[in-house]
């Protein structure tokens, strides 16, 4: 029943309309910044052809700042903003009524973009079920074609061995997609202006869901997920202090973000956040340095997009050197230290 | 709270058999997929959230009623039940379809368990399952299931307590660049990390994980639909990096990072 009006409803549209899409980005924000990953969001979103429209949900003492922030922001149509106090965070049983809201019949939107994050990831897949749609995560590259209505998507699978190249058709009326943010390169906070639009927020009362605490870890150094350097370690750093002590004057010499393998962060020599690989983060920086890590699929898959990669492990046969431009087979604790003072 | 908040807890696990972690795929020469006449496994994340509801059970004695798994997927599908099965839940659901044919998508996995959740006679309070599939790594199925069902969700969670008598969760969840904690009312939906449990399973006690009982049904006994609603129209290799050899000593190794424009920071 529902399925039959779906399909009438877009066959109706496809009709109707050139189908010029219109995206909807969900705009993610910290402390007042937009996130970079929600730029790159935009700049797939912008590729579409179509109009992009921004949204913006948060407290209501943080979002002027961030609105006007999104409003220069190049490719952006509209900014839609709604505040409330229960935005404060991001509970994914708060925020989806007022995303299926937006949503819902007579909706202009043909496309939900967001950034492959934490948050956007919670969040999403859940509004999109609410609708009875799809979703396609973690996207590298989009192609729209409106003359079908049809949207083509490649994202990796397996850990990034596989590449799948997928469609969604014209009987998929609004297409979710989440963007892998090193596959974009972040849209620019320029001197556009765009229009705004206030929402009214959805409340929600007696959330079943309650936000205790949330601790962030604190670092000088360059965010993992978007540093144009990162020097990572693995199991052969022995200990956390070892791991400091051995990595942090390289990564600080080189003004890199520090990553880790899974082998490092569940022998707990660095915190959870700085695995690197198909559980973890995906980075493509600049420079990759893998320090002492073997180059399991797994972490591969976080890091093999990086456009220089050095690994210095001391086993010539490990998978690293297969996928590292530079290679050193060396004792990591003579060779980092060696390449500290030499950079110097 | 549900009126019923004396009753004990009961926990279904969604689990999928999947291409074991550590087999190097290969894509098929039609572009169709990849090639599947390999070693099979439990999703790692899904073999967590067994785990995860084995010790939730262990903590909390006789206030965890059942535990039950279920998966969707071949006939083959079954080992991956009865691996689950030894490690510790009491029963299990088969929703099984064709050897063949194309895996359900994560809003059709959805609907499917959330069809199961609703004959349950018992209930359901809990629902732990893996983050993301190894396979798609699609991510999505939980906070479907949870969006489905109107639940609680606690996505990424690395830290599970329980509070039977109040029927709540307290949940740490990994989230970018840090840890989140959110108090849950039960029922919810959990989606495991890698850091819930370190623990690998216990020696299986295979032979009394042959007597469990494996209920089997169809998609069709559900009124579920699983035909894919996106369309694969290729699976291919990704772009073969090629390694640019051995550099002798350190000194080789900044000259090409020098030649690269890599150099020290500037302070």
């Amino acid at each position: 029943m529902l399925r039959v009006a779906v399909l009438a409803r877009s066959f109706a549209r496809s009709y109707a309309t050139a189908a010029s899409p219109h995206a909807l980005v969900f705009l993610e924000h910290n402390k007042g910044q937009l996130d970079s990953g929600s730029l790159s969001a935009l700049t797939a979103a912008s590729q579409l052809g179509g109009r992009v429209s921004g949204l913006i949900v948060g407290a209501p003492e943080e979002l002027p700042t961030v609105l006007e922030q999104a409003k220069k922001v190049t490719g952006l149509d509209t900014v839609l903003h709604s505040a409330s106090s229960q935005y404060t965070t991001l509970l994914p049983e708060v925020v989806t009524p007022l995303f299926v809201k937006l949503l819902s019949t007579q909706s202009p939107f043909t496309h939900v973009v967001s950034a492959h994050s934490s948050s956007a990831k919670s969040i999403l897949p859940r509004v999109a079920a609410k609708l009875d749609l799809p979703a396609v995560s973690d996207i590298t590259s989009v192609q729209h074609d409106s003359s079908s209505n049809s949207t083509t998507f490649t994202r990796p699978i397996y850990a990034g061995n596989a590449i799948s190249t997928v469609r969604a058709s014209d009987s998929i009326p609004i297409k979710f997609f989440t963007v892998r943010s090193t596959a974009f390169s972040a849209a620019a906070v320029g001197d556009a202006e765009a229009e705004t639009e206030s929402i009214d927020a959805v409340h929600v009362s007696n959330p079943p869901t309650e936000h205790v605490s949330t601790s962030l870890t604190k670092s000088d150094r360059p965010d993992l997920g978007v540093a144009s350097r990162v020097v990572s370690g693995g199991r052969a750093l022995k200990n956390a202090e070892t791991f400091k002590a051995t990595l942090f004057p390289l990564a600080d010499a080189l003004g890199a973000a520090v990553g880790a393998s899974r082998a490092a962060v569940d022998a707990g020599y660095a915190d959870n956040s700085l695995q690197v690989g198909q559980t973890g983060k995906i980075v493509a920086p600049e420079l990759y340095m893998a320090i002492g890590i073997s180059g399991a699929i797994q972490h591969l898959a976080g890091m093999k997009d990086s456009k220089l990669i050095v690994a210095v492990n001391k086993d010539p046969d490990a998978p690293i050197f297969q996928v590292a431009d530079v290679g050193l087979v060396a004792d990591l604790y003579e060779a980092v230290p060696e390449m500290v003072e030499k950079l110097k | 709270m549900r009126p019923s908040a004396v009753r004990l807890l009961n926990i279904l696990v969604p689990v999928k058999r999947a291409v074991d972690f550590a087999v190097k795929i290969r894509v098929n020469p039609e572009q169709t997929g990849i090639d599947l006449n390999v070693k099979h496994s439990m999703n790692p994340f899904d073999e967590i959230a067994v785990e995860e509801a084995v010790r939730l059970r262990e903590r909390l004695k006789d206030a965890v009623k059942s535990i039950k798994v279920v998966t969707i997927g071949p006939p083959k599908a079954v080992e991956t039940l009865r691996t689950a099965l030894a490690m510790g839940a009491d029963s299990a659901i088969h929703v099984e379809i064709p050897e063949g044919t194309p895996s359900p998508e994560p809003l059709a996995v959805a609907k499917t368990l959330r069809e199961l959740v609703v004959r349950q006679k018992e209930g359901v309070d809990l629902i732990i399952m893996g983050k993301q599939a190894i396979d798609d790594d699609a991510g999505q199925t939980g906070q479907m299931l949870a969006g489905l069902m109107d639940w609680a969700q606690a996505t990424f969670a690395s830290r599970v307590d329980v509070d039977p008598s109040t029927k709540a969760a307290n949940v740490t969840r990994e989230i970018d660049g840090g840890l989140e904690q959110l108090k849950c009312q039960l029922p919810m939906v959990i989606t495991t990390d890698l850091r819930l449990n370190g623990k690998y399973a216990s020696l299986p006690n295979i032979m009394k994980a042959k007597k469990k009982a494996i209920e089997k049904i169809t998609p069709a006994d559900l009124g579920v639909d699983l035909t894919p609603r996106l369309q694969t129209l290729k699976v291919t290799e990704p772009p073969k990096r090629v390694g640019g050899g051995k550099v002798a000593n350190v000194d080789e190794l900044l000259v090409k990072l020098k030649e690269a424009g890599i150099t020290a920071k500037r302070a």
